[in-house]
C-alpha cells in the first residue's frame, strides 16, 4: 500500500479545508481500505469523515433525512426505515454482511466502486482505472456485467443495493463543496460510463456528501428483491426495487416505480416500463409487457444474455407480489 | 507514525502505528493478539471479525488510525473472568456442540456471533420487518453469512449459537 496521511475531521468545513489535490475521504472504508490494499485507489492523504456530525436519522415530518455518516446497519433497523421504507431496510439488509454493513456509510454505499474483475487487478488494462487503457471485460469476463446504457470503453456494473432502492424511492444526496453546496437526485448522482468511464459519478474533486433525504413515501406496496450465486453475502446478478399503487375498484396500475439493481453503471430506473403500466391493467400479462418494453434497449454481450430473461422475470415475478 | 490510543480486551494501549497498518495487523503483529485470524483479507470470510466498540467488525478492513480511542474485544478477551480464563458461554456451546473441526474460523464466528447476539432489528430472510424475530436457525444463518467455514462446520456452529442465545 502507498504511504499517505490520515486526519480526522470534525466537521465539513475542516474536511473541506484539508482536502487538496491526492485526497481522499474515508467512510467506513469497507471498500476505499480494500482498493488501497489492491493498489486501485492510490490517495497521498485520508480524510476521515465517520466523526462529522452526519450520523442521525432524522424522521421529523413526512420525509427521512439520512445522514451521510448512518452506517448501513443503523439505517436498516431504525423503526421509521423500517415501518415507512421497507423497500429501503431490505435492499441494505441483502448487502455484504453484518460486520460490513455495521462499519460501511450512507455516503460510501453510494460511492462504492464497481466489482469488475479487471477493474480491481492492476496487472490488467482497464479504461475505469487507467483511461484509454482498453476494456478486457468486453471480450474477456463481463458475466455479471452491465446489459443496459453501457459504452465501448466500459462495461462495469454499479454494485450497492442500496441505491437501487433510493433510485426507485427518488431520493436526493446533498453535497457540500468548494464552491457551494448543492442536491443531486438519484437517479442523476451516478452517470453511465460513455466516453469517460473513470468517472463514476457527477461529483467533482472535494465534494462531499453530507446527507440523503426522502420525499414522503410512495402510495402502494414495495418490495426488493435480489436474485445472486448464493443465498446471502453475494452481490446481485440483478435486482428490483419497485413500488406498485393498485386502483383496486378498477384493478388498474395508478403508479408504479421500477428501479433494476446488476444491470448498468447506474442504479436503473425502468421509466419505459414505469410509463407502459402507468393506467393499465394490473396482470402478469401487462407485467410481462412493461419488462420487456424495457429490455428492449438491452444490448447484452455473449456471456451475460441470461441477465435479460432474469431481469424479465424478475420484474414481473416481483409485481405480481405487490398486486393487493 | 501516527500516535494512537486503544483500548483492547480492558486494557489501554498507546501506541505508534505506520497510517497504513489494518486493525488486524496491529493486533496480530504489534499487541500479539494472534487469536484474530488474516483469512481473505478483503472482507470476504470473517475470519478477523473482532467487536470495536461492542460492534462485530472485519478488522483487516479497518485502518488501525481510524479506531484511534476506540475500544476492541478479540476473542482472548470474549470470556468473562478478569484473567480472562472464564470462557464465554459461546465457547462452551462450541465445545460442546463440536462447531468447528480446523478452528481457523472459530475465533472470527465466536466474535461474530457475540455481535450478532447484542443487535436488534430485522434481517434479510425476516417476513414482518417491524418485528424482532426470534433467533430461528435460518435467521442465524443469515445473520452470521459473513463468517465462512471452509471445513463446512455450520449445522454445529448454528447448533451452538442457537444454544448459547437461550
Ligand atoms: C465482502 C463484501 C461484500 C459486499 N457485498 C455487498 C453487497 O452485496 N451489496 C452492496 O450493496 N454492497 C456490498 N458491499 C459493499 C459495501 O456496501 C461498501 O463497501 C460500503 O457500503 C462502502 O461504505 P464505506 O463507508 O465503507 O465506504 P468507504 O470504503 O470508506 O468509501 C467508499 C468511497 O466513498 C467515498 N466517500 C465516503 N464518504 C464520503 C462522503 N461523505 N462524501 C464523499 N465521498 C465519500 C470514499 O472516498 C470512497 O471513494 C460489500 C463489501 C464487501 C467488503
Ligand atoms: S468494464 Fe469498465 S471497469 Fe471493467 S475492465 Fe472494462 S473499463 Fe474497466
Amino acid at each position: 500500500m502507498k504511504l499517505f496521511e490520515y486526519a480526522r475531521a470534525a466537521d465539513a468545513r475542516e474536511a473541506l479545508e484539508r482536502f487538496r489535490p491526492g485526497t481522499m475521504y474515508l467512510g467506513g472504508g469497507t471498500n476505499l481500505v480494500d482498493l488501497m490494499r489492491l493498489g486501485v485507489a492510490r490517495p497521498d492523504f485520508l480524510v476521515d469523515v465517520t466523526r462529522l456530525p452526519y450520523d442521525t436519522i432524522d424522521a421529523d415530518g413526512d420525509g427521512l433525512r439520512i445522514g451521510a455518516a448512518v452506517r448501513n446497519s443503523d439505517l436498516a433497523a431504525h423503526p421509521a426505515v423500517r415501518e415507512r421504507y421497507p423497500m429501503l431496510a431490505r435492499a441494505v439488509l441483502s448487502g455484504a454482511s453484518g460486520q460490513v454493513r455495521n462499519m460501511a456509510t450512507t455516503a460510501g454505499n453510494l460511492l462504492q466502486r464497481t466489482r469488475c474483475p479487471y477493474f480491481q487487478d492492476v496487472s490488467r488494462p482497464c479504461n475505469k482505472r487507467r483511461p484509454a487503457s482498453g476494456c478486457p471485460a468486453i471480450p474477456g469476463d463481463h458475466e455479471n456485467l452491465a446489459i443496459l446504457g453501457h459504452s465501448e470503453q466500459c462495461v462495469a456494473t454499479h454494485p450497492s443495493d442500496m441505491a437501487v432502492a433510493l433510485a426507485a424511492l427518488g431520493a436526493q444526496v446533498h453535497v457540500t463543496g468548494p464552491a457551494s453546496d448543492r442536491v443531486v437526485p438519484i437517479p442523476g448522482l451516478h452517470r453511465l460510463p460513455g466516453a469517460e468511464p473513470e468517472r463514476d459519478t457527477v461529483l467533482t474533486p472535494g465534494e462531499l456528501i453530507t446527507a440523503i433525504t426522502l420525499p414522503p413515501p410512495p402510495p402502494g406496496r414495495s418490495h426488493y428483491r435480489k436474485v445472486r450465486e448464493r443465498a446471502s453475502f453475494a452481490f446481485a446478478l440483478v435486482s428490483v426495487a419497485a413500488v406498485l399503487d393498485v386502483d383496486e375498484a378498477s384493478d388498474t396500475v395508478r403508479d408504479c416505480r421500477i428501479a433494476l439493481g446488476g444491470v448498468a453503471h447506474v442504479p436503473w430506473r425502468a421509466e419505459r416500463a414505469e410509463a407502459a403500466l402507468r393506467g393499465a391493467p394490473a396482470t402478469e400479462e401487462e407485467f410481462v409487457r412493461a419488462a420487456e418494453a424495457e429490455l428492449a434497449e438491452a444490448r447484452p454481450l455473449p456471456r451475460n444474455a441470461y441477465k435479460v430473461p432474469l431481469a424479465r422475470n424478475l420484474i414481473v415475478r416481483t409485481l405480481q407480489e405487490l398486486i393487493p | 507514525m501516527a500516535e494512537m490510543t486503544l483500548r483492547v480486551n480492558g486494557s489501554v494501549r498507546e501506541l505508534d502505528v505506520d497510517p497504513r497498518t489494518s486493525l488486524l495487523d496491529l493486533l496480530r503483529e504489534r499487541l500479539g493478539l494472534t487469536g484474530t485470524k488474516k483469512g481473505c483479507d478483503h472482507g470476504q470470510c470473517g475470519a478477523c471479525t473482532v467487536l470495536l466498540d461492542g460492534r462485530r467488525a472485519n478488522a483487516c478492513l479497518a485502518l488501525a488510525v481510524a479506531c484511534d480511542g476506540s475500544e476492541v474485544t478479540t476473542v482472548e478477551g470474549l470470556g468473562g473472568a478478569a484473567d480472562g480464563d472464564e470462557p464465554h458461554p459461546l465457547q462452551t456451546a462450541f465445545v460442546e456442540r463440536d462447531a468447528f473441526q480446523c478452528g481457523y474460523c472459530t475465533p472470527g464466528q465466536l466474535c461474530s456471533a457475540a455481535g450478532m447476539l447484542a443487535e436488534r432489528g430485522p434481517s434479510a430472510v425476516t417476513a414482518d420487518l417491524t418485528d424482532d424475530p426470534p433467533l430461528t436457525p435460518e435467521e442465524i444463518r443469515e445473520r452470521m453469512s459473513g463468517n465462512l467455514c471452509r471445513c463446512g462446520a455450520y449445522v454445529n456452529i448454528v447448533a451452538a449459537i442457537q444454544e448459547a442465545a437461550r
